[in-house]
């Protein structure tokens, strides 16, 4: 992925760089806002990280400058202001995540590989599937090697945000955000255990495990460990 | 209330009422003078009159004799004279010797002393007339009465009765109307100043109170109201700056702490992926991790004490939308009922129905999530929370109950406090702003927390008063 970072803490901008230089990705940076709305209107990037306070031209200007524009790269709005309609407010000038400060980078990541795959799987799917997973989504029925597996709603959810985003790492808050439209830390394991109930239905009777735990991070369902 | 009670209850009502019973006291005292002044002047006047004339008549008798007393009389009463005036002379049989009157009234004794009197005078009336007067024994056992018919005075006296009762009348109208007028022109006004506060305390700061530009007494307190309203924002917004350029100047280094830590933890696994390597090395990496928990907490407790202050200010009531108590409960139980079941309890769901109220969806379910955590956390031993949505008169009553060790009742305030924790709950982890975060949510919801004894356990209660259509 082609990936623009534009912050203007200058250890932030390369500690971020670094780590998605590692994780495979090519990095630009812009320093400031008018830099930022210059590089992202001028080459094709997979995704934009954009801090919200920035010098010159504020973060959210830039966002609202890029939509009018036209430009529709996959935003994701790193930010110091936490309050949650902070992230309304960012959602609705068209960014499309939203990060608060402190991040664990495990988490950005992970929502930024989320970003570049929702441009694309924006066209209507009705059946998803991984290995011999597939989950028919008009029927909304679920097979596993041809046999049906019974789900209640929630977990049939928490399985199509899981297939939507089969080969990616889903942290925690994501699956809380995704599934169940709550933006709050969770304070207990409380979505582990939703997985973990998935999981006896989807991976007990079957010789391959889909679904894997990252540790310290989240989950992953794919084919492979 | 009905409307018609609320009218009863009401302000204009009270004016109304206020300013007839005031406009009909001085209608009445005004009246009360004119009668007494007029009325009880004249018969005060016409006694002394009386009086005179009577004395005139005693000395005319006592110089000149009965003759020349019988011939003024005679002429005084002449029927060419005065009718009003009134004479009598009586020999002591009774008999009557000269005047208009055909006999001596009973009730008159001749002792000087003013009389009022019912009587016919002649045999030609028919109706009785009121005369006033005054008898005289003379010298020898004649008695002369001189009187005075009071039928002008009577009709006057009526005249001016009626036209008391008419003004009383008019002005009790006026009276209940001006005040009826003056009441809804003050109430809109307060009205008014009381809409806006309103909304300033719902959050909407920019509001302020319209002035009507005739400089009266109200513009003064709404320009006051206005002046305290524009510091109120002032304060505001350097509370919204310096909690955001708090924010961001905490956040920034520690955003940089946490990534140097995982920098470091990454060239360690980058070095050993399978997690070999010296014993200094895995000491080394204890070390990060615990330092990387150790930022999770302050960032957890710093984004807490965001909220709690936000929610505190109320900036947040900008937000609201309908959210339907009933769906926030359903959906926050089965979001924890797997953890429960895994922490062998069970979790009990009794729901009363729908009940909306104007709220914050995030914060009202984050502020839940807390209270089912904490009871997760300490009221799990006893097998069951039950959580509970209750629709009583105006209220929705939304409660967390479990049968844990409880919270002792002199504590129970103290724990809504910042940063409380009992001390048998030091040892797990937590902020202790779990509550604290709840309360202000509560707060900010113009509801009510209220922490109870489940005998035994404890019993959380969030009381929501629900509008009249919800």
């Amino acid at each position: 992925m082609r990936i623009l970072i534009v912050e203007d803490d200058a250890k932030t901008a390369d500690y971020l760089a670094k780590g998605l230089d590692e994780a495979g990705h090519t990095v630009d940076c812009a320093a400031d806002g008018r830099e930022g709305l210059f590089l992202a209107s001028g080459s094709d990037y997979d995704a934009v990280v954009l801090d919200r306070m920035l010098p010159k031209l504020d973060g959210l200007a830039v966002l609202q400058a890029l939509r009018a524009a036209q430009i529709q790269t996959p935003v994701l709005i790193l930010s110091a202001v936490g309050h949650v309609d902070e992230r309304v407010k960012g959602l609705k000038a068209g960014g499309d995540d939203y990060v608060v400060k402190p991040f664990a980078f495990s988490e950005l990541l992970a929502r930024i590989e989320a970003l570049s795959r929702r441009r694309t799987a924006v066209a209507a799917q009705t059946r998803l599937n991984v290995a011999d997973l597939e989950m028919d989504l008009l029927a909304r029925r679920v097979t596993r090697s041809g046999k049906a597996i019974d789900l209640q709603p929630r977990e049939f959810k928490l399985l199509e945000y899981l297939l939507r985003h089969s080969g990616q790492t889903v942290t925690r808050t994501m699956l809380l955000e995704g599934v169940w439209d709550y933006h709050f830390d969770p304070q207990t394991n409380v979505i582990d255990v939703h997985v973990s109930r998935l999981r006896q239905k989807i991976d007990r009777d079957f010789g391959l495990p889909l679904i894997h735990t990252v540790r310290g991070v989240g989950y992953r369902l794919a084919e492979e460990a | 209330m009905s409307a018609a009670r609320r009218w009863w209850r009401g302000a204009s009502f009270r004016f109304a009422v206020l300013y007839a019973l005031l406009f009909a006291t001085s209608m009445a005292a005004l009246g009360g003078f004119v009668y007494w002044s007029s009325v009880d002047v004249i018969e005060r006047q016409v006694g002394d009159t009386v009086q005179a004339e009577l004395r005139g008549l005693a000395e005319q008798y006592a110089e000149r004799g009965l003759p020349r007393l019988l011939e003024v009389i005679e002429q005084r009463s002449a029927p060419g004279g005065d009718t009003d005036n009134v004479y009598l002379l009586v020999a002591p049989s009774g008999q009557h010797l000269a005047g208009n009157l055909r006999s001596w009234p009973e009730a008159a004794q001749p002792d000087g002393e003013w009389l009022r009197l019912r009587l016919f005078r002649t045999l030609e009336h028919t109706e009785p007339v009121t005369v006033g007067a005054r008898a005289f024994e003379l010298r020898g056992g004649f008695r002369l009465l001189v009187g005075r018919d009071m039928g002008a005075r009577e009709s006057l006296r009526r005249t001016i009765l009626e036209a008391i009762g008419w003004g009383l009348g008019a002005a009790l109208l006026l009276g209940a109307f001006g005040g009826w007028l003056l009441g809804r022109y003050l109430l809109s006004r307060v009205e008014t100043v009381s809409r806006i506060s309103r909304r300033i305390v719902d959050g909407d700061l920019s509001q302020r109170v319209p002035l009507s530009g005739t400089g009266d007494a109200f513009d003064r307190l709404a320009e006051n109201l206005n002046r305290m309203l524009a510091r109120i924002e002032t304060l505001m917004t350097g509370m919204r700056v310096v909690t955001d350029s708090l924010a961001h100047d905490l956040r920034s280094p520690l955003t940089r702490l946490r990534s140097r830590i995982e920098m470091a933890l990454r060239e360690q696994e980058a070095l050993h992926p399978d997690g070999s390597g010296t014993g200094q090395e895995a000491a080394d990496r204890q070390v990060l991790e615990q330092a990387l928990a150790e930022v999770e907490t302050i960032r957890g407790t710093f984004d807490s004490l965001i909220a709690i202050a936000e929610a505190e200010a109320g900036l947040t009531r900008v937000a609201f939308d309908r959210v339907d108590l009933a769906e926030l409960v359903a959906e926050l139980a089965e979001l924890y009922e797997p953890l429960a079941e895994e922490s062998h309890c069970r979790l009990r769901v009794a729901l009363d129905g729908p009940a909306a109220v104007p709220g914050h969806r995030q914060l009202l379910a984050q502020a839940l999530s807390n209270l089912l955590d904490n009871a997760l956390k300490y009221g799990c031993q006893g097998g069951e929370i039950a959580i509970a949505l209750e629709r009583t008169g105006g209220e929705a009553l939304l409660s967390v109950s479990d049968r844990g060790p409880g919270i002792p009742a002199a504590a129970r305030e103290e724990v809504l406090k910042r940063f409380v924790r009992l001390d048998e709950s030091r040892s797990l982890p937590g902020s202790g702003l779990g509550l604290s975060l709840a309360a202000a949510v509560a707060t900010l919801h113009d509801s009510r927390l209220e922490l109870q004894d489940n005998a035994p356990g404890l019993k959380v209660v969030w009381r929501f008063a629900l509008a009249a259509d919800g």
